[in-house]
């Protein structure tokens, strides 16, 4: 039959977010501009994904991610290929998908992408992890540009004012590296303007993700995974301002029409960690199969968790906080209390872990968090061992297994909240 | 009413017919590699052995890793459901199930309610399985089903410490090279299958009554070594490497 003649499920396109057309657009712009930046005068900075952005935005220059690379490389199903490269070139296959597919990726320009635009600066924030500092030490070295650090303490128990002058301080020190490399002097004011817009895109942002308390879901974490992008890339530009308003008044329509995520939504869970980049489809599929609905994620909620340190009267002062606070630079227990919020804010049933073989700082400590949210919401939890983007550490046959009986074992009513909707 | 579970599993595929509550037989076969074909295979050697035509039989319930490729069940269910409803069937006490099978090994915490409360599996290595023990026998030259009693003759059990296959095999080798007994080493092997499974359950609660089921079950040194790392006696019905197939008839009779 032609493709022009298939039967239109109206259900299923009745489902499909629309802004997503909106966000490709924006992307694909993002990158043309990044990748002719040479050409239009503009200077390209890399920085990890928790770095903080707003001061490259405010100096006009592009922000560029590897990890958001690392993503799109994972999702292409090119990640193997490049890591295996970088293990060729003597990277140990321990080291972080993301790393590896970044470094092997540079020397090549492979990729989705054809690579990632040269950089004429790089900044590494270790708020995210301690990889970040040697890999970026590597590009650094082999582009031949400037390195700038921001060392993060990483917060045990209690942010103290100790650790909160050191980060201060570094952060003075990060606006004199970019005047010296930008050729230009620093306007604060405009940095004032691009926190304006930096807190406005992650209230957005909170905003779109709350959408899911609502029962059915109007979209996953699997549709976050996606939307988040812009959230991570383009944080303190008008762009994102417009593109989360856009997306937020579709989540609000899909709620009032009764639009949900997944057809038949029994299951509420909350996923932790990184996406399987290579696998989304079919574990979104797997799930919705049992009428599961991830409704939340403790990734994408990343990027608006630490709103509560920010001040938008003094963006430069409060950053020093707001960016070490962010969930995956806290202590075990700190983390297992934004877990066990979401676990009631979002009403799950369950919690699904996923154990990411490239990214420690985030899978460590999971088996304590599963025992704390068990004894604490009394849910369930499944864990799955993969990795973001290295799709050699995913094993369906074990995994789906694993999905089946936890679905079994929630739908015979081992959990109280476990109970068909409504 | 006649009901049949089938279990194929990586190494065997088994197979059991249920009468109102009763087993009225079961069938074991290697699974090969079509996982499809050794399911129709055992159920067609079931209803030889139990002496029933196939349109006698009612529902039919698949399970084991190769549960979507069995053609003539109604309905798939998982291995840790499926056992889970085995061993209460077998036990109704029973409050912690440990099912080692050809590539993984589970455990399985279960409420006063006959329900799931948790279940753990094995990570992606093959330690602590059947699949170990075949590689491991291969190594020795040891028939695998002579395991258990020469384990039992082991003066002082060899250390392996290495918690991958292949890793494990070398250590296995550089200890015959060494001159060790076989026993000590066999009674080794199952020490590091006793003590990652039991790490494996106390993560789900490991309560008394346990009960092992799986191939590996029929193991006596696995089974010792299990009781010993877990502190608690082990029960093992006759019908261990059967249960998932027994579990799965049960559900498909709307018992499990």
């Amino acid at each position: 039959m032609p493709s022009d003649l298939k039967p239109v499920d109206a259900a299923k396109d009745r489902r499909k977010i629309k802004s997503v057309r909106r966000m490709k657009e924006i992307m694909t712009a993002y990158y043309i501009d990044a990748k002719t930046a040479s050409d239009t005068g503009k200077k390209v900075a890399w920085i990890t994904s928790g770095g903080p952005v707003e001061p490259l935005i405010a100096m006009d220059v592009i922000p560029v991610y590897p990890e958001n690379h690392g993503a799109m490389i994972g999702a292409a199903k090119m990640g193997v290929d490049l890591c295996e490269k970088a293990e060729a070139m003597g990277y140990a296959s321990d080291l972080c998908a993301y790393a590896r597919a970044d470094i092997a990726c540079a020397t090549e320009d492979g990729g989705p992408i054809g690579g990632l635009p040269r950089p004429d600066m790089l900044i590494c924030c270790n708020n995210i992890c301690g990889t970040v500092l040697k890999w970026y030490e590597v590009q650094a070295r082999y582009f031949g540009v400037p390195l700038f650090i921001l060392d993060t303490p990483f917060t045990h128990t209690e942010y103290s004012p100790a650790a909160n002058q050191y980060v201060r301080a570094q952060l003075v020190e990060y606006l004199s590296f970019l005047e010296t490399h930008c050729g230009k002097a620093f306007d604060r004011d405009r940095l004032t303007e691009v926190g304006r817009l930096s807190v406005a895109g992650q209230k957005l942002w909170q905003a779109v993700l709350h959408t899911t308390t609502h029962r059915p879901a109007p979209m996953s974490a699997f549709d976050a995974f996606f939307h988040l992008a812009l959230i991570v890339t383009l944080r303190g530009t008008q762009t994102v301002v417009d593109y989360y308003t856009e997306l937020l008044a579709e989540m609000e329509t899909r709620v009032a029409e009764g639009i949900s995520a997944v057809p038949e939504e029994r299951f509420r869970l909350l996923w932790d960690n990184l996406p399987v980049w290579y696998r989304t489809r079919w574990l979104a599929e797997k799930f919705a199969g049992h009428g599961a609905c991830l409704v939340a994620d403790t990734y994408t909620s990343s990027w608006c968790g630490a709103m509560p340190y920010l001040d938008e009267s003094d963006f430069l002062g409060s950053m020093a906080e707001a960016y070490s606070r962010i969930y995956i630079n806290l202590g075990t227990d700190l983390m297992a209390d934004m877990v066990v919020e979401m676990v009631s804010t979002y009403r799950a049933d369950g919690l699904v872990i996923h154990s990411n073989r490239s990214c420690k700082p985030y899978s460590l400590g999971q088996y304590d968090i599963q025992r704390i949210v068990q004894e604490r919401c009394g849910i369930p939890s499944l864990m799955i061992e993969a990795d973001m983007t290295d799709a050699r550490n995913f094993s369906e046959s074990q995994i789906e297994t694993r999905i089946d009986a936890f679905m079994e074992m929630l739908a015979t009513g081992c959990s109280p909240r476990s109970r068909p909707f409504p | 009413m006649i009901s049949v579970g089938i279990d194929v599993g990586s190494i065997s595929a088994k197979a059991a017919a249920m009468e109102d509550g009763r087993l009225l037989g079961s069938r074991v076969l290697l699974t090969g590699y079509n996982a499809g074909k050794a399911g129709r295979a055992v159920f067609e050697a079931l209803l030889a052995a139990v002496g029933i035509a196939a349109d006698r039989v009612g529902p039919i319930v698949a399970t084991g890793y190769g549960r979507n490729s069995v053609d003539v069940a109604h309905k798939a269910v998982t291995e840790i459901t499926c056992h889970a409803a085995g061993a209460q069937f077998q036990n109704p006490a029973v409050r912690c199930v440990i099912d080692i099978g050809g590539q993984d090994s589970k455990a399985i915490a279960l409420d006063g309610g006959g329900r799931i409360k948790d279940f753990a599996m094995n990570d992606k290595c093959a330690a602590g399985t059947g699949r170990f023990l075949e590689v491991m026998a291969r190594a020795l030259e040891v028939d695998l089903d002579a395991f258990g009693d020469l384990s039992l003759a082991a003066d002082q059990p060899a250390a392996i410490s290495s918690l991958c296959t292949v890793f494990a095999e070398s250590e296995v080798i550089s200890l015959i090279a060494k001159g060790e007994r076989r026993e000590n080493i066999i009674a080794g092997i199952h020490r590091s299958i006793g003590a990652r499974v039991v790490a494996m359950a106390k993560r789900v609660g490991l309560a008394d009554p346990l009960m092992m089921t799986g191939g590996v079950a029929m193991n006596i040194g696995v089974v010792k070594a299990l009781e010993e790392k877990a502190g608690l006696p082990v029960q093992v019905s006759p019908y261990a490497q059967v249960n998932g197939a027994i579990g799965a008839a049960l559900i498909g009779a709307g018992m499990g």
